[in-house]
């Protein structure tokens, strides 16, 4: 444990991408299984336990410490957890401490004008002249913590604090705590605080980590993306490999998630160095973009699976949907596609949708009224084989033969949109309904355009899928900061200051770009303000901040009349109008737009300046 | 009387002036030859008359020269701690308990979040880094007095026997350090060397160096800085530091609370620092104990003039 603490403290202070890859495939080289496994799990968001709420944390310091001085500690220090790992007593070190020195030979004594009950003259005679520096008369010996502590249990191990938090009882959790803390150094004890309160944040993203381990076998880290969902800590087989001591792992999850292939936002300029014949257009859907699995598993046995984009089980919302991936006579497969409420065979808005979203209990009443349907336009594996690697033209025309095969009327086919110009494409992004989409034009948000020989690759690769929003003036934002509101409002935090990412100094940072405070309904205004008061980092007066991680966060659909450029603002851009046009619960704040995105749209589009 | 030569316990410009000879020297080296009116040298241990009143400086561990001071007069013995440090020191002479009825104690680290745990340790973190990125350089920012040659002499003392760099506002000193006995090994000036040849050394400079453009002349540089304000770290983020090393000259919080308890000392005057949490804790322990709102002192390694006023020295 103080180990891998020691690795997040020094990431926590370095900033550059390469150095960090560097500390950690150094970690993952000297460290043994099971805990590097375990280091990579906490570091990719893999370990699942129930966190500590911050009061027990204030409880096990208030029985051990004075509480003025856990006070003054506290102000000073500023966290919590820093604040209790670096006071936390040390219960054998201070006794042994102590015996070195002269006894206290007064107290009764008041000093100055009051009479003592020895003489001081006595008490300093006859030292010698010159002090002698080889026995050390420090109350302290340097490497003293160490020596002190051999009497003392050893420190957990990285892989003993996770495997006892899965299984510890509530109740047991404050004394396991206190015996760990007791036994790790400060930096570990830190470490611990942070990882069993859930708020280990150390600014670098599972596919670094991840990078990094690919790194102590000269692999490609796309290999261990692709093989990741089949892993599980402590990734005995994955390190096995890396290290050239076994085969490559493989996958025996029936079910696998697949990481997914994200667009770029297509920007006017582009257009000029691409080419039409290379493309196939499809309607991009304003719904939720899933993947829909299916296998077998080791007896024989249908499963059937639904991921959210970021590779989160969401089976359990739509478990109408469920029988739909049941095909008899194929032992797997995989389709990429949107989630929609279809009604007597329309798609509706995402407003309709969003009914389905975040719901715990599904009550037949729900699923009657807001009937899912999943609308397929790509298709990952089939049968055993994996398509990834196909050009898209190949992958398409597997996915329609099996939708064809499917014959079920809750999965459908996305629709390709004909153009043999970029012009044509333009007017049927402008007009979906006369192009092909018909009654559910008020469900397409513009258009996709995916290169013919496009192989399906996980995160966002450049040049081969676009996006081409129907709604120039829409960003993915993250919540940054939230105040509370006047009149009626006064009660919610219900003015937003929103970001965008840039690159600064310290990596990836969000820089706010703009605040707004209308265009919800009432009831995702009581959904933000629950957020807002559930993930508050720190309160300034009014103003609370909202955590905004690559992987914690909220992203805000914003909608926007116009861009200025402006000084006075650090992003150098101004918004005119800006609202709030939808909540992105789906979407990771790592996936939201870029100021790249915004200075872009100021520099071509000069008719959306507001005059 | 002066207790040791930071320049926050040691001004220019007194009539008269009793130190240890290596304060009174570190004081000529700072201010020059006429920095005083009249010196007079004292060792640990001796014993000076003034009518009633007897006058000892002991070790305080804190730099090299630094003294603790004891007053005496009738029954009554007040001893003026100075900065002071409980943990081991290769470069200075090691701290002494001095039983008394007053002691005025330091506190700029009193408060118990600050335990500094073993220098070497983070020596050792130090020469992990260099290994691990032996194409960059490694600044150390430390306190020219006395934190770069401690820091120096534990590099030594891990078994690191490289040439280690200084920048030119830290020569003089650490020199004089040299001539007092104290082995550093061989250092370098930083100035005038090949960016490329700089690449897996160590340099140490003062603290406000570390962030400015003098970096430029290092290749890709980690960032390090020896104090012991690196135990909090939003201190550490707030200075840009990569690398904090918690190495400090002063008493942590253990160290205040058992010197305390050692002096047996029924009264304790608290200063230069965080005094409200040391002096609850005395009280806590039935001591009398006040703070002593004195002006001007401070810590410095959050207060030190810019490297240029300082090279004069
Ligand atoms: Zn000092
Ligand atoms: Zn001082």
């Amino acid at each position: 444990m103080n180990r891998f603490a020691e690795l997040l403290d020094r990431l926590a202070y370095e900033p550059g991408r390469n150095n960090k890859l560097r500390l950690l495939t150094a970690y993952f080289r000297e460290t043994d299984d099971p805990d590097r496994g375990y280091a990579l799990a906490a570091l990719t968001g893999a370990l699942s336990f129930k966190h500590a709420k911050p009061g027990l944390i204030r409880d096990l310091i208030t029985d051990r410490a004075d509480p003025v001085l856990f006070g003054l500690s506290y102000d000073y220090v500023g966290d919590l957890s820093e604040t209790v790992a670096l006071m936390w007593p040390k219960v054998s070190a201070s006794h042994d401490r102590s015996s070195p020195l002269p006894p206290r030979s007064g107290g009764e004594g008041s000093g100055v004008g009051g009479v003592s009950a020895r003489t001081a003259a006595s008490a300093i005679a006859a030292p010698p002249p010159t002090p002698d520096p080889s026995p050390p008369r420090a109350l302290r010996v340097e490497g003293g913590e160490k020596t002190i502590g051999h009497n003392n249990p050893p420190p957990p191990t990285l892989s003993e604090v996770v495997t006892t938090l899965r299984t510890l009882g509530k109740t047991e959790l404050p004394r396991q705590l206190a015996r760990w803390l007791d036994e790790l150094d400060e930096t570990g004890r830190w470490a611990l605080l942070k990882l069993v309160t859930g708020a280990m944040r150390i600014g670098i993203s599972a596919r670094l980590a991840k990078t990094a381990a690919a790194n102590l076998g000269d692999k490609d880290a796309h290999d261990v993306e692709l093989m990741w969902p089949g892993l599980s800590p402590p990734y005995l087989d994955l390190f096995a490999w890396l290290e050239g001591r076994s085969e490559k792992p493989v996958n025996r999850d029936p079910t696998p998630f697949r990481p997914v292939m994200l667009a770029h936002a297509i920007e006017d300029a582009d257009f000029a160095n691409l080419d039409p014949a290379d493309f196939i257009a499809e309607w991009k859907w304003d719904g939720i973009r899933v993947q829909a699995v299916s296998g077998r598993d080791e007896r024989g046995h249908i499963q059937a699976r639904l991921y959210s984009r970021t590779g989160e089980d969401i089976t359990g919302s739509f478990p109408d949907l469920v029988p739909s991936l049941h095909l008899q006579g194929s032992s797997s497969f995989a389709i990429d596609g949107e989630l929609l409420v279809l009604r007597e065979g329309r798609v509706q808005t995402f407003n309709v949708l969003q009914q389905r979203l975040n719901r715990k209990v599904v009550s037949p009443k729900l699923i009657k009224e807001y009937p899912i349907h999943l609308r397929a336009y790509d298709l990952l594996g089939d049968d055993e084989n994996d398509l990834r690697e196909l050009p898209f033209i190949e992958r398409r025309a597997r996915l329609e033969a099996f939708i064809k095969k499917l014959d079920d009327a809750r999965i459908d086919l996305s629709p390709t949109v004909a153009f043999d110009s970029w012009d044509q494409l333009t007017a049927a992004r402008a007009d979906p309904a006369q192009a092909g989409a018909g009654e559910d034009a008020d469900a397409v948000e513009g258009v996709m355009l995916k290169r013919r020989d496009a192989a399906y690759l996980p995160g966002r690769p450049k040049g081969q899928w676009w996006k081409w929003k129907r709604d120039p003036h829409l960003i993915d934002a993250v919540l940054m900061y939230a105040q509370r509101g006047h009149g009626k409002r006064s009660s919610y935090y219900s003015d937003y200051t929103f970001g965008v990412w840039t690159s600064g100094e310290d990596g990836e940072q969000l820089v706010p770009v703009g605040k707004a405070y209308f265009g919800f309904t009432d009831e995702e205004l009581l959904q933000i303000d629950r957020f807002v008061r559930r993930n508050t980092t720190e309160k300034f007066g009014p103003v609370r901040h909202v955590v905004h991680e690559p992987d914690q966060g909220l992203v805000l659909e914003v909608a926007f009349e116009g861009l200025a450029r402006s000084p006075r603002h650090k992003s150098g851009v101004a918004m005119r109008f800006p609202r709030i046009s939808r909540l992105r619960w789906d979407k990771p704040p790592r996936e939201a737009d870029r100021l790249e995105t915004l200075e872009r749209m100021l520099k071509s589009e000069t008719g959306i300046t507001a005059p | 009387m002066i207790t040791h030569g930071h320049s926050d316990h040691a001004r220019p410009g007194h009539g008269a002036v009793l130190a240890t000879q290596e304060t009174l020297d570190m004081m000529r080296l700072r201010y020059g030859d006429n920095f005083a009116g009249s010196t007079q040298a004292i060792a640990y241990g001796e014993e000076l008359r003034l009518g009633d009143v007897k006058i000892k400086f002991h070790p305080a561990g804190h730099v090299l020269g630094s003294a603790q001071i004891a007053v005496t007069c009738k029954d009554t013995c007040i001893v003026a701690s100075g900065d002071y440090k409980d943990a081991s020191d290769p470069t200075c002479t090691p701290f002494e308990v001095v039983p008394c009825d007053v002691f005025i104690t330091e506190a700029t680290f009193g408060l118990p979040v600050f335990r500094h745990g073993n220098a070497a340790d983070e020596v050792k973190k130090l020469l992990a880094s260099v290994t691990l990125f032996p194409e960059r350089a490694h600044l150390v920012g430390a306190y020219s007095l006395g934190k770069a040659q401690r820091v120096i002499a534990l590099l030594r003392e891990a078994g690191y026997d490289a040439p280690i760099y200084l920048h030119g506002a830290m020569e003089a000193i650490t020199h004089y350090y040299q001539s007092r006995g104290v082995a550093l090994g061989e250092l370098r000036p930083a100035k005038g060397v090949k960016k490329a040849d700089l690449a897996g050394t160590i340099t140490l400079a003062p603290p406000s160096a570390t962030s400015d453009i003098w970096t430029r002349r290092f290749p890709d540089p980690v960032t390090a800085f020896a104090s012991g304000w690196m135990r909090v770290r939003a201190r550490a983020r707030q200075r840009g530091i990569e690398l904090p090393l918690v190495i400090s000259d002063h008493a942590d919080w253990d160290g205040l609370t058992a010197t305390i308890e050692a002096t047996g000392a029924g009264e304790i005057w608290v200063t230069h620092g965080q005094e409200d949490a040391l002096v609850h804790w005395c009280k806590t322990k039935g001591l009398a104990a006040r703070p002593l709102d004195l002006v001007g002192y401070g810590d410095e390694d959050e207060h030190e003039p810019p490297p240029a006023n300082e090279a004069e020295a």
